[in-house]
């Protein structure tokens, strides 16, 4: 009897938690979800990252039920999503883009309410409240009114409503958008430190360096489709692995760029901000070019150092797409 | 699976009814109205007042879980709230029926006060059975027909002036105000085909007032009357999250 439970349990172990094939959906005319294929991993953090509506929020609806597919299928938790959702629902968790609790209810209010229909036991509800709210340092909040919290609380509180039942599979839908430097920074920790737990977390972003810090893969959704699935080093590496530095000089002379160009081992030139990214055949090739352009202008080289590809320029290369379609900022609530 | 269900319908009228009369059309709506119409006829004619009786009950009946489904629903749909109520596990019909038995609650507080109010003042005798299955009867028959003009829309302000003209159709053909033997024979008839009309009639029945009426088959079409209202309520909550 053993071996073959223990088998079955390892089988159990290696299963996706969520695998999703052809998934499609239009709404009236309009493709916003174009024939997906993935698998999300049990204990990793999957990144789905895309600019605006290219369809991110409207997996997650699919996925978890707020929403029908087209066509295409979906199991989530070993539950197929057309006929199995409201299982899957027990083990699951989700934060949406819109923190969605009751204004009128205090935070612990809302918490225990979850509890309450998700079947935790009555004698635990308070106690996994008040244990949930410690862990996001809200604990002296727990009387306050939702509504009269900062908007950083109010994504924990939600965050905190979406593990009241203990789920395996967390949701997140752009958890850090619109929160400050520090609030974004300790929620990722705390992420983190969910997944450590053993949490599976589906996270969407536009910030490529959320994705690149948080994300054991990353898939790239571009209107609709999937166009990179891979971790964040193995997406670096597609990049052209043409040699780059990136260089400082004092003072900056107006036509560097021209002049960098003209010289020899030097292919290309692009400036950001002060610093300059150069391409060229090899990095010694680079970097006497370099040093003979400074001597000859009597410049001093503030900085130097070789570049590698960063998630940005990944992205760059495999969508096509500028780095600004990313960095439209959204109001959270 | 159905404890899941039973639970998540409990749980939600709960919490509706409690947080409900705390938003500003519940009180309007569903306390003020009635109680303005009390004072109004009471102030008109205080020696008919007495048989006005079933019509202000079934009014307060009628606007208390009207106005309550407006609130729990459109409220809840535009905060994105009722979205967090489907994501729990238990079914998307459990989520509407904790809706509607929430109104069913509220309005059934709201009811009592004015029943045990006139009742008790006026000194009038009541069928006290038959009058509380016909009060929670039409509860349930008017939270339903709240929730399905509610998931018609999507604003709280679209809801309640959906809302306002069956209930002053309502109002008008049901007895509330004349009775309906009273009307002319083609809108009498028109009468039949609403609600409320067996809302009052069961309710007069139950207070002695009237003997003509049949509270057997109120009962029956107000349990009618429901289902009616909830099966396509929730095909229409459905369609909003296909
Ligand atoms: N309920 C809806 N009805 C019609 N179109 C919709 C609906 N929801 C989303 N869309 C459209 O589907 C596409 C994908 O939207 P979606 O919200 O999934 O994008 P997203 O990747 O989450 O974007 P964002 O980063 O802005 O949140 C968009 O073109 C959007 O306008
Ligand atoms: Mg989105």
């Amino acid at each position: 009897m053993r071996p073959l439970e223990q088998t079955f349990e390892m089988k159990q172990d290696s299963a996706n938690v969520i695998s999703v094939s052809g998934l499609t959906k239009y709404y009236d005319g309009l493709l916003a979800v174009d024939g997906i294929d993935f698998e999300v991993k049990e204990g990793e953090v999957f990144g789905f990252l895309g600019p605006n509506g290219a369809g991110k929020t409207t997996t997650i609806r699919m996925l978890t039920g707020l929403s029908q597919p087209s066509a295409g299928t979906a199991q989530v938790l070993g539950h197929d999503i057309r006929t199995g959702i409201v299982l899957a629902k027990k083990e699951f968790g989700v934060v949406p883009e819109v923190s969605n609790l009751y204004d009128e209810l205090t935070a612990l209010e809302n918490l225990v309410f979850m509890a309450q229909l998700y079947g935790v036991p009555s004698d635990e509800r308070v106690k996994r409240t008040e244990e949930l709210l410690k862990t996001f340092g809200l604990f002296e909040k727990k009387g306050a009114r939702f509504s009269t919290l900062s908007r950083g609380m109010k994504r924990a509180v939600t965050i905190a409503a979406a593990l009241i039942h203990r789920p395996k599979l967390l949701f997140l839908d752009e958890p850090t958008v619109g929160l400050d430097v520090v609030n974004a920074r300790s929620l990722r920790s705390l992420i983190q430190k969910l997944n450590h737990q053993g949490v599976t977390i589906f996270l969407t972003t536009h910030y490529l360096e959320e994705a690149d810090l948080l994300c054991d893969r990353i898939a790239i959704l571009v209107r609709g489709q999937v166009v990179a699935l891979d971790t964040s080093d193995n997406l670096k590496q597609l990049v052209k692995s043409e040699p780059a530095c990136e260089v400082r000089f004092a003072p900056t002379p107006e036509e560097v760029i021209s002049d960098l160009e003209k010289q020899r081992g030097i292919h290309r030139v692009e400036s950001s901000g002060a610093n300059l990214h150069l391409y060229g055949e090899s990095m010694p090739s680079l970097t006497e070019a370099i040093f003979q352009y400074a001597s000859q202008k009597g410049l001093e080289i503030a900085s130097i150092s070789s570049a590698k590809p960063t998630l940005e320029d990944a992205f760059v290369q495999i969508t096509g797409m500028s780095l600004e379609a990313m960095l439209v900022e959204k109001g959270g609530r | 699976m159905w404890k899941d269900n039973l639970r998540g319908i409990y749980y939600i009228a709960i919490k509706d009814m409690k947080t409900y009369y705390l938003k500003p059309p519940a009180v309007s709506w569903g306390i003020a109205f009635p109680l303005a119409w009390i004072l109004a006829f009471y102030l008109r004619n205080p020696q008919d007042f007495r048989e006005l009786v079933p019509g202000l009950i079934a009014m307060t009946v009628l606007f208390s879980t009207t106005a309550a489904e407006a609130v729990v629903i459109n409220f809840e749909l535009r905060l994105g709230s009722l979205e967090r109520l489907l994501l729990a596990p238990i079914s998307l019909s459990a989520v509407l029926l904790g809706k509607i038995l929430g109104g069913v609650i509220f309005g059934f507080m709201m009811t009592a006060i004015v029943t045990l109010g006139t009742v008790s003042v006026l000194g009038l005798q009541a069928n006290a059975p038959f009058l509380v299955l016909i009060i929670i009867l039409s509860l349930f028959a008017f939270s339903s027909l709240g929730a399905l003009l509610c998931v018609l829309v999507k604003e709280v302000f679209e809801a309640q002036t959906l809302l306002n003209l069956p209930r002053f159709v309502m109002i008008f053909l049901c007895g509330v105000v004349y009775p309906v033997s009273a009307l002319p024979p083609a809108v009498k008839h028109f009468a039949y085909v609403l609600p409320l009309t067996y809302t009052v009639d069961g309710v007069q029945q139950s207070l002695g007032s009237v003997q003509s009426g049949n509270i057997i088959l109120d009962i029956f079409v107000l349990i009618a009357f429901t289902l009616v209202f909830i099966f396509p309520a929730i095909k229409l909550l459905a369609k909003k999250f296909a």
